[in-house]
C-alpha cells in the first residue's frame, strides 16, 4: 500500500539550502586573505598560534560537549569552534606562548560559549571573551607585539604599535609623535606591528565585501562602525593635531578586523537593520572614547563586549516595520 | 521592475511543465464531490443514493452567504452521499457519482467560440455577480475564498481597481501560464466583467517575469480590452500573496487584519478565476472542471491537466506517466504553501492548482539545529514580522507576547522556514501560535459582546 509510505509535513516543502556549515566556512573563506597576510608578515609565528588556537578551541567544544555536557551528536563539524579558533588566534600577538593560546582558547570557548548552552544561546562574542581575559591576566605578554616581518616564532623583534605611539602622543599632549605612525599605505595592506591577524586592512576588505556579495552579512554593522569613528577620530583631529587623522584612526589596530568580523557575529548581533546601525554607532563610538581617553590602547574588543550586553535591549526596541504600517 | 517592497525569498523556479500544453484528462469512472470545496460554510446535499445526474446538475447547494453551491462534473448516479478524505486529510461530507457516459445540462453552451462584453448589452453588475454566486466560483488561486462575497465590498467600502493575480509564484506550478497563453481572450472578457461586477475603470493584471511570453502575448490581447493594464513583475515569492500583489501592481499596502483589500480600493482575483467567471456568466458552465499542473522531478510527462473536479489524484498521475518508484511525498499545490496529501484517492476540488510529486530524498526535513540568531528569517518575512520571536514564543506558549508581536499578520507563506540555515521548523510552530491566539481573540470577543 502506497498510502502508508507518503511522507506527510506541513509546509513549505522546499528548502533554499542553506546551512550553519555554509555561513561559517564562508565566514573562514572570507578569512583566508587575512590569514595569507599573517603568515606572510609573521611567518612561523603566526602559523604556530593559530593551529594552537584552532586545535584547542575545537578541542574543548568537543570534549565539554561530550564529557561535560553529556551530548551525543557532536557539534564540531559545524565550522563555529573552527572560526572561533582563527578570531582568537587573529587576535593575539605572533609570539604568545602556546600554553596562554590554550588557557585563552579554554576561556573562549569553555567560558564564552558552551557554559551558556552552546552554539546560537552566548550573549558575548566568544573569541573576545577569550581575548579580554588573556589581556586582563598577561597584560606584558598580551601586549609587546612583534613588528611586522618577524618571521620567527621564539625571538621575535617587538616593536611599538600605531596604537601605542597614538596613545603617547595623546597622553603627552605631543602631536610630533605621530611623525612616527607608518604611512596610511603601509597600514592599509598591513606592514605594521600588531596583533597576527589585524593588521592588514585591506585583506580585511575583501573578506568583508565576499560575505556582503555572498549574503553571509550585511553592511550596516560594518559600515556604521568604520563611519563612526571616522567621523569622531575626524572630529577630534581638527579640535586638536594631537590626536590622529582619522584615515590612521580607521586603518589601525583592530578596528577592521572587530568591524567585519567580530561585530558582525550573528549569534551576538542586533537582528534588525535598525538595531545593526544603532549597535553599530555605539561600537565606533566606545571605541573612539576607549582608545582616546581609555586605559588600554586599544578599545574594540571592549566596545564590542560592552555591546553585547546591550543586545536583547536593542532587539526588545528595533523591531522591524510590520507591513501596512508604511505609508498607503 | 515592480515588486512588493518587504522581504521575500526567491526558491528554484522548477517550472518543468511550462511548455506542455493544456489536454483534457479523461472523465474518471467514479467522483467523489467534497462538500467542503471553499472557505467559509459547507455545501448542503441535495441529491440522494440513486438519483441520476448529468454534468452541471447542482449536487450541494451554498450553506450560507460565505459559502458556495457544488456542480457534478460528470453523468451518472449517486451512488452514495458520505465522508470522503479531501485534500485537507480531514474527512468531511461528499457526494459519490458511478460515471455512465458524458451528458451535459442542456442550458450550458459548449461552443468554443469566444463572446465578447459588447455582444451581452443586457448584463449589468448586479446579474454578473448573481451568476457568479449560482455558478459557485472560489478563488481558484488555493484560497478558495467564495468570489461573490469579494465581488459584494462592505457598506461604505468603494473599489477603486481589480486586480488580476496571474504571478503563479509557487515554483513548478505553470496552470495560470498555460491558461493564459491558451485563452488570453476569454480571460481578458472574465476580467472585464469582475470590473463591471464591482463598477471600477481600471483592471491590472499581474504577472511575473519568468512567463515573458504570457506577459507579451496578454499585452498584444490588451490592446483590443480598454482600461486593463498588464503589470510586469520582478520575480520573488510570495508575490501572490494578495497583500503582496496590491502592495507590487499599486504601490499600497493593506494594514493588519482586520483590515482587508478592499481597505485600500483593490479586488484580488486569480487568473483562474476571472476564466471561470467568463464561462459562468458567457457560456452559463457552472465551475466543473479547472486546469491543475502534475509535476515533479521524478514524473515521466510533467503535464498540465484540463479536469473534471472530483477526479481522484491516482487517476491525474496516471495521465502523467503514473507514480515515480521513488515516490516520497505527494502535494496538493505547490511546494511553499501547498499540503502534503495521505493517500492518492482524495479528489480534486476547486482550490487544486498542482499536483506536486517529491521524490524520497526531496521530501525528507533536515534536523534542526540551534537558531544562530542570524536574522535572515526577518529580512525574509513579507510582512515584517519576527519569524523566530514568533516560533519561541508559540512553542513556549507565550501567547500573550505573540499577539503583542503581530502572530495574527503571518500569511503562512513559509520565506522564514525556507530561509532558514539550522532548518528550524518555524512556519510549524508559528501556526500553532496562530491558531491559538486567533482563539483567544475570538474568545474575548465573544465575552465582551454585549449581551443580546
Amino acid at each position: 500500500m502506497i498510502m502508508n509510505k507518503l511522507i506527510v509535513s506541513l509546509s513549505p516543502h522546499v528548502h533554499s539550502g542553506d546551512s550553519i556549515e555554509k555561513n561559517m566556512y564562508g565566514v573562514v573563506m572570507a578569512l583566508v586573505p587575512a590569514l595569507l597576510c599573517s603568515l606572510w608578515f609573521f611567518g612561523l609565528g603566526a602559523f604556530v598560534v593559530l593551529l594552537t588556537s584552532v586545535l584547542s578551541c575545537v578541542f574543548f567544544e568537543w570534549s565539554i560537549s561530550r564529557f561535560i555536557l553529556g551530548r551525543k551528536e557532536l557539534t564540531i563539524t559545524d565550522g563555529s569552534a573552527i572560526l572561533t579558533g582563527i578570531l582568537l588566534g587573529f587576535n593575539l600577538p605572533s609570539n604568545l606562548p602556546v600554553w596562554i593560546i590554550i588557557v585563552g582558547a579554554l576561556v573562549a570557548i569553555g567560558v564564552g560559549k558552551m557554559t551558556f548552552g552552546g552554539l546560537g544561546q552566548n550573549p558575548f562574542n566568544p573569541a573576545l571573551v577569550g581575548r579580554v581575559f588573556l589581556l586582563i591576566s598577561f597584560p606584558v605578554a598580551m601586549t609587546s607585539w612583534p613588528e611586522s616581518g618577524s618571521l620567527s616564532y621564539t625571538d621575535a623583534t617587538t616593536g611599538a604599535t600605531p596604537l601605542y605611539i597614538m596613545a603617547t602622543a595623546i597622553s603627552d599632549q605631543d602631536a610630533s609623535l605621530l611623525n612616527q605612525l607608518p604611512s596610511a599605505f603601509d597600514m592599509l595592506v598591513g606592514r605594521t606591528g600588531g596583533s597576527l591577524g589585524e593588521v592588514s586592512a585591506l585583506a580585511l576588505i575583501i573578506g568583508a565585501v565576499f560575505m556582503i556579495w555572498k549574503k553571509i552579512i550585511t553592511w550596516h554593522i560594518p559600515v556604521s562602525i568604520l563611519a563612526t569613528v571616522f567621523v569622531l577620530a575626524g572630529v577630534l583631529h581638527l579640535v586638536s593635531p594631537c590626536y590622529a587623522d582619522p584615515v590612521s584612526v580607521v586603518l589601525s589596530g583592530g578596528l577592521m578586523l572587530g568591524a567585519c568580523f567580530m561585530a558582525t557575529d550573528y549569534v551576538t548581533s542586533p537582528m534588525t537593520p535598525k538595531g545593526q546601525i544603532i549597535y553599530g554607532v555605539a561600537i565606533g563610538f566606545l571605541t573612539v572614547v576607549i582608545r582616546a581617553w581609555g586605559a588600554y590602547p586599544e578599545g574594540m574588543s571592549f566596545a564590542i563586549l560592552i555591546m553585547n550586553a546591550f543586545v536583547p535591549l536593542i532587539n526588545n526596541y528595533c523591531k522591524p516595520k510590520l507591513f501596512g504600517e508604511v505609508s498607503r | 521592475m515592480k515588486t512588493f517592497r518587504i522581504g521575500g525569498v526567491h526558491p528554484a523556479e522548477n517550472k518543468l511543465s511550462a511548455s506542455s500544453a493544456i489536454r483534457e484528462a479523461a472523465i474518471p469512472k467514479q467522483a467523489v464531490f467534497s462538500m467542503f470545496q471553499h472557505i467559509g460554510a459547507p455545501a448542503v446535499p441535495v441529491v440522494k443514493k440513486g438519483d441520476v445526474v448529468k454534468v452541471g446538475t447542482l449536487l450541494g447547494e451554498a450553506g450560507g452567504f460565505v459559502s458556495a453551491p457544488i456542480y457534478s462534473s460528470v453523468s451518472g448516479k449517486v451512488s452514495k452521499v458520505d465522508v470522503a478524505l479531501d485534500a485537507s486529510d480531514t474527512r468531511r461530507m461528499a457526494v459519490y457519482v458511478d460515471v455512465e457516459g458524458d451528458e451535459w445540462e442542456e442550458s450550458i453552451d459548449r461552443s468554443t467560440d469566444l463572446v465578447k462584453l459588447a455582444d451581452r448589452p443586457d448584463l449589468d453588475a448586479k446579474t454578473i455577480v448573481e451568476k457568479i454566486k449560482q455558478a459557485g466560483i472560489v478563488g481558484m488561486g488555493g484560497a478558495t475564498f467564495p468570489t461573490h462575497v469579494k465581488l459584494c465590498p462592505p457598506p461604505g467600502q468603494k473599489a477603486e481597481c481589480v486586480i488580476i493575480n496571474a504571478v503563479e509564484c509557487e515554483p513548478y506550478l505553470t496552470a495560470d501560464h498555460r491558461l493564459m497563453l491558451e485563452k488570453a481572450d476569454e480571460v481578458l472578457v472574465g476580467v472585464q466583467l469582475l470590473m463591471k461586477a464591482v463598477g471600477v475603470e481600471k483592471g491590472y493584471v499581474g504577472i511575473e517575469n519568468n512567463k515573458p511570453d504570457a506577459i507579451v502575448l496578454m499585452k498584444k490581447k490588451a490592446e483590443k480590452y480598454p482600461n486593463i493594464e498588464i503589470v510586469p513583475l520582478k520575480v520573488k515569492y510570495p508575490q501572490g500573496g494578495e497583500k503582496q500583489l496590491i502592495d507590487a501592481v499599486i504601490g499600497r499596502q493593506v494594514p493588519a487584519p482586520p483590515a482587508i483589500p478592499i481597505n485600500v480600493g483593490a479586488v484580488v482575483q486569480n487568473v483562474g478565476t476571472a476564466f471561470a467567471v467568463y464561462e459562468a456568466v458567457m457560456k452559463n458552465k457552472p465551475l466543473i472542471s479547472r486546469v491543475i499542473t502534475v509535476t515533479g522531478k521524478s514524473v515521466k510527462q510533467p503535464s498540465n491537466l484540463l479536469a473534471r473536479l472530483g477526479t481522484p489524484f491516482q487517476q491525474l498521475i496516471d495521465e502523467c506517466g503514473g507514480l515515480p518508484e521513488d515516490t516520497g511525498k505527494v502535494i496538493s499545490g505547490g511546494p511553499m504553501m501547498g499540503k502534503a496529501l495521505i493517500s492518492l484517492e482524495i479528489p480534486m476540488t476547486k482550490g487544486s492548482s498542482g499536483l506536486l510529486i517529491m521524490n524520497g530524498k526531496e521530501a525528507r526535513r533536515t534536523a534542526p539545529q540551534p537558531c544562530i540568531r542570524c536574522a535572515k528569517c526577518v529580512s525574509a518575512c513579507p510582512m515584517g514580522l519576527e519569524p523566530f520571536l514568533l516560533a519561541t514564543v508559540s512553542s513556549q506558549h507565550l501567547w500573550e507576547a505573540a499577539e503583542q508581536n503581530n502572530i495574527t499578520s503571518c500569511i503562512e507563506c513559509g520565506s522564514c522556514a525556507f530561509t532558514c540555515p539550522s532548518h528550524r521548523p518555524l512556519l510549524d510552530m508559528i501556526r500553532l501560535g496562530k491558531t491559538t491566539v486567533m482563539g483567544i481573540i475570538k474568545a474575548r470577543a465573544a465575552a465582551n459582546a454585549p449581551k443580546k
